[in-house]
């Protein structure tokens, strides 16, 4: 699946970028060699003057050591934009900020271990080596900034010095299914590590594992920031409201307020009317904390945490959502359900299953379109960075890199415009959408009463 | 190339999405440029059906990635 969807995507929006690569292959195998080489002894002079070129530059969303690691590839000699993009959207145990790597708490959980509770700096993590640990800890280990754990029981479960970390793709069971397996190496030996632990039942890598994580990630950080950002906000204005009531909004309030009342006024009362006091905490919270979080994870050089764009947090939105909708949904919602007035007896056997599906898909919609368009935002933006490391062939073409760095930095900046016009109408659309379902579900149908 | 009929799959869902709501703007721009008065009720109702369309085209999304 994951595969699917990288090459799909992938093909869709850079098929002629991909066949000018392949173009090339024979040459970047030939380099390929003399970078490893390089990289072991120092960073090479191409990959150098890459990494400094996204770092002046706005929009980009990777940093100078992952830049770095791109350029140099300490394992895989070819630089691959697809893999570099799925890096950086995806959840990490470890919060890089340019060449600084702040540790978080990890809290794991392993059925035959119990918890381990640790920072992620007990790893070691190694800036040359873009989130990665040399350390393992009770046998997990952080694979290019992700927790996972040692799959073999007779690995140490102390602190121990492991080695590099590989990554290949295999076969995983007799259907011929292939999946990327990760190792480390220890001792001279190389030892096959689980899969970091996701909700999404391996959806997009990961899957269910013999170990459970609780850690407080780059993204549930992120969160913490924004839940501390907006309570600070709200609560600093809501006191201002109390104390000087009719007067004129000041200060953060000009910008606060509008929004408010364009929620009430163009969503709450259009869709749910009379009873749209009682729902606006949910859609302006729903509003506010999509906006922000959309936001904060577009800011360039800060972590890049990824929280809309995860599919876990959009499902739980979701889910929040239906629970309000149905246990607000009135005698006419449910009749409309399960028994349609007006329609003829064998025409509910059809439209019934019809509409108690949509109960389920309605959330299902929601919270794939968050996720799906705030997704492909950042991988089309990281792709366009990419550019410069496809062209400039692993940092054996300095001059190629300099030239395709000008036309992506001004790609990437014209799709961050858009996209911040996607991370309001995103936020929009979800309040919108969650309004017109509560309104949906608490109308009253005076029109139908007429008729029967 | 290796790929997936499912990416082609993907492909058509989005062409159709793509014209659903190439549809959806075109009428409702036809529609404010006749009412401009009405350019808030119509602003609201495009955005509400343009992301009902998008739903369908996101679940034929889901679906490529599950046959595979």
């Amino acid at each position: 699946m994951y595969k699917v969807f990288k090459n799909s995507l992938f093909v869709a929006i850079f098929s002629v970028t991909r066949l000018f690569a392949q173009q090339h292959a024979a040459e970047m195998g030939a380099n390929a060699g003399q970078d490893t080489l390089a990289h072991s002894v120092n960073i090479p002079s191409g990959a150098h003057s890459a990494a400094e070129e996204v770092h002046g530059a706005g929009p980009a969303v990777m940093d100078a050591n992952h830049a770095e690691h791109a350029a140099g590839g300490h394992e895989e000699a070819e630089f691959k934009a697809d893999e570099a993009a799925f890096h950086h959207i995806s959840d990490l145990n470890v919060y890089s900020i340019g060449p600084w790597n702040l540790p978080l708490p990890c809290m794991l959980y392993a059925p035959n271990k119990g918890w381990s509770l640790f920072s992620s700096s007990k790893f070691g993590i190694d800036n040359a080596h873009h989130g990665s640990g040399h350390k393992a800890i009770d046998g997990y280990v952080l694979n290019h900034g992700k927790v996972m754990r040692v799959k073999d029981p007779n690995f140490p479960q102390t602190e121990v010095e492991v080695g590099h970390f590989t990554t290949r793709e295999e076969v995983i069971d007799e259907k011929g299914t292939k999946k990327d397996v990760s190792y480390v190496e220890y001792n001279g030996a190389e030892y096959a590590l689980e899969h970091q632990s996701t909700a999404d039942g391996g959806l997009f890598g990961g899957g269910i594992t013999n170990f459970y994580d609780f850690s407080i990630t780059k993204n549930v950080a992120g969160m913490f920031l924004i839940l501390a950002l907006l309570s600070w906000l709200f609560l600093s204005m809501a006191k201002k409201y109390k104390s000087a009531p009719g007067t004129a909004p000041t200060g953060i309030q000009k910008l606060i307020e509008p929004l408010i009342m364009f929620i009430k006024e163009e969503v709450a009362i259009p869709f749910i009317g009379a009873k749209h006091e009682r729902f606006m905490p949910l859609l302006l919270s729903l509003f506010f904390l999509i906006l922000a979080l959309n936001l904060f994870g577009q800011i360039p050089f800060f972590g890049g945490t990824n929280v809309t764009g995860n599919l876990g947090f959009t499902v739980v939105l979701a889910i929040i959502v239906t629970l309000v909708v149905n246990f607000n949904g009135n005698k006419h919602y449910w009749q409309h359900i399960f028994n349609m007035p007006g329609i003829p007896g064998w025409v509910k056997f059809l439209i019934t299953p019809i509409e108690v599906l949509s109960i389920f898909i309605k959330p299902l919609t929601l919270s794939l379109r968050l996720f799906a368009n705030i997704t492909a935002g950042h991988i089309v933006i990281l792709v366009f960075i990419s550019l410069i490391f496809m062209f400039g062939k692993s940092g054996a073409n300095p001059g190629a890199a300099w030239g395709a760095s000008v036309a992506s930095v001004l790609l990437a900046l014209f799709i961050s415009a858009i996209e911040l016009l996607v991370a309001f109408i995103q936020a929009y659309v979800f309040t919108l959408l969650t309004a017109s379902y509560i309104g949906a579900a608490t109308e009253e149908h005076h029109a139908h009463e007429a008729e029967h | 190339m290796t790929g997936s009929i499912a990416a082609i799959g993907m492909g058509l869902a989005a062409i159709g999405a793509g014209i659903g709501v190439g549809n959806i703007g075109g009428k409702a721009f036809e529609a404010i440029a006749r009412q401009p008065e009405a350019v808030g009720d119509i602003r609201a109702n495009m955005i509400l059906t343009a992301a009902l369309v998008e739903g369908a085209a996101l679940i034929a999304i889901l679906m490529a990635f599950l046959v595979k």
